[in-house]
């Protein structure tokens, strides 16, 4: 299959591209990296009347360090994230995810505010920003808005960006020096899409007693998971193996996820227990240990 | 007409032109061809495979600025004015890349349907990791679906060259 005819635009700035989304509306789709959109098109699974290709666009791949949080810009590669040295000491977290993002190739072309917008329930950066608690910041006709994870990501493939707006940074909290941290991902072969992952950072007072946890699954359901309860159980405690699996049943009781071809319902249910056990074992691991 | 202009547009051929393994090429194209469609039909080399058209599979990968992409997932008009290298690339006047030599070697191809993909894999991973280990070369290529070899030859051969092409450095 070949995809359908479309009229195709590649306007040199975002106030260009905006016009042409207000422009056709419903009809028009923001291609970036393509890694998810043109596969679609590809099967004709979409049939965007018109695409807005974004790719020339300039000032839109950065990656800079402010006051605490991670701004990436929007168009910035997968590939370019992978072996940031500000990323790999600022947030390490999502260094590590990166490597389960499918492969090198499609790292090559595909964009962090693609990813986030396109919002694919097992994908692992909406998993690692609902972790963290970030923000996505957008544009449209009407300005620009901050949103929170949890308000931007509403269900299966869906977010709250409106058919007129764009995605033009991702924010990520930076990781401290001294929490641990770790993403584990199951799926068959390495780099196919997840059938279940956990995002998980961890921070330790001197006495090994938790002062934060963050966690949360993708694969399990229409957005992210961020697993509070498991957080609550993990946080004022000194974490012993007992407490983990007692964060890791409380997830697996927890989740709702749907079977499909990849995974039963249970199955998935099965693994976002065992993972989450698996991450916080990790996490801990490398909480406390500084430099 | 608003319907009038928009097929117009549609059907529009736009002229593109791109540099492959050094020499200069241009066509004309609708906007929904796939880069590796216009590379394959437009251009006349076949190399490049089309294999599951979402990604996957790795039949397509083609270098582009010096970096891997899956030519299925671009359209021929966003290659405008860039620097592409496909498997027609890899040997130079007549010698074998040292991949290749391996790949030859090692037996590492049965039908060969895989093998540009993987060989301009392999060159890029080997791009981020010029001493692999075993297990590294088995992730590093696991973004290129072989249904013939089992994968064990195509591991061997990476094997073998990545201290060649260390020697070289370069991985052209």
């Amino acid at each position: 299959m070949k995809p359908a005819q479309f009229e195709y635009f590649d306007p040199g700035t975002l106030d260009e591209a905006l016009k042409l989304l207000r422009d056709h509306g419903d009809d028009a789709k923001v291609l970036a990296g393509g890694q998810s959109l043109v596969p679609l098109m590809n099967f004709r699974l979409a049939r965007p009347k018109v695409i807005v290709d974004v790719n020339k666009i300039p000032g839109l791949d950065y990656v800079r360090d402010v006051d605490g949080m991670i701004h990436i810009g929007a168009l910035t590669r997968q590939r370019t994230v992978e072996t940031s040295s500000v990323i790999k000491g600022k947030c390490p977290l999502l260094t590590e995810a990166t490597y389960w993002v499918g492969h090198l190739a499609i790292r090559t072309r595909g964009t962090v505010g693609g990813t986030i917008a396109h919002a694919d329930p097992a994908a692992e950066y909406p998993c690692v920003l609902s972790a963290l608690g970030g923000q996505v910041v957008v544009k449209g006709p009407a300005g620009e808005r901050v949103l929170t994870a949890d308000d931007f990501f509403v269900t299966f493939l869906t977010t709250a960006l409106q058919p007129t707006e764009m995605v033009t940074e991702v924010r990520f909290p930076t990781v401290p020096p001294e929490a641990g941290w770790a993403f584990v991902e199951f799926s068959r072969r390495h780099g196919d899409f997840a059938i279940v992952g956990v995002a998980a950072m961890v921070q330790l007072d001197k006495q090994r007693k938790c002062t934060d946890a963050r966690i949360a699954l993708c694969g399990v359901g229409g957005t992210p998971f961020k697993a509070r309860s498991a957080e609550a159980i993990l946080k004022g405690t000194e974490v012993t193996d007992k407490v983990i699996q007692a964060a890791a049943e409380k997830v697996g009781g927890e989740v709702e996820p749907e079977g499909d071809l990849h995974g039963s319902a249970e199955y998935r249910k099965h693994l976002a227990k065992v993972l989450t056990g698996r991450t916080l074992r990790k996490a801990l691991e490398k909480a406390g240990k500084v430099g | 007409m608003t319907t009038g202009t928009a097929t117009k547009q549609k059907r529009q051929l736009r002229t593109i032109s791109m540099t492959i393994n050094g020499v200069e090429y241009e066509g004309a194209c609708e906007a929904r061809k796939l880069l590796v469609d216009f590379i394959r039909e437009d251009l006349g080399l076949t190399g490049t495979h089309v294999g599951c058209e979402h990604g996957i599979c790795g039949a397509c990968t083609i270098f582009l600025n010096g970096q891997t992409v899956r030519s299925c997932l671009m359209f021929a008009v966003q290659a405008d004015g860039q620097n592409l290298v496909t498997v027609e690339g890899l040997a130079k006047e007549g010698k074998l890349h040292p991949l290749q030599e391996a790949f030859w070697e090692h037996h590492g191809l049965q039908c060969g349907f895989c093998t540009p993909g993987m060989l301009i894999g392999a060159l890029d991973f080997l791009s981020t990791n010029s001493d692999p280990t075993e297990d590294e070369i088995r992730v590093g290529i696991s973004g290129n679906l072989c249904r013939c070899t089992g994968y064990h030859n195509i591991v061997k051969a990476i094997k073998a060259a990545a201290p060649v092409i260390k020697q070289r450095g370069t991985i052209f």
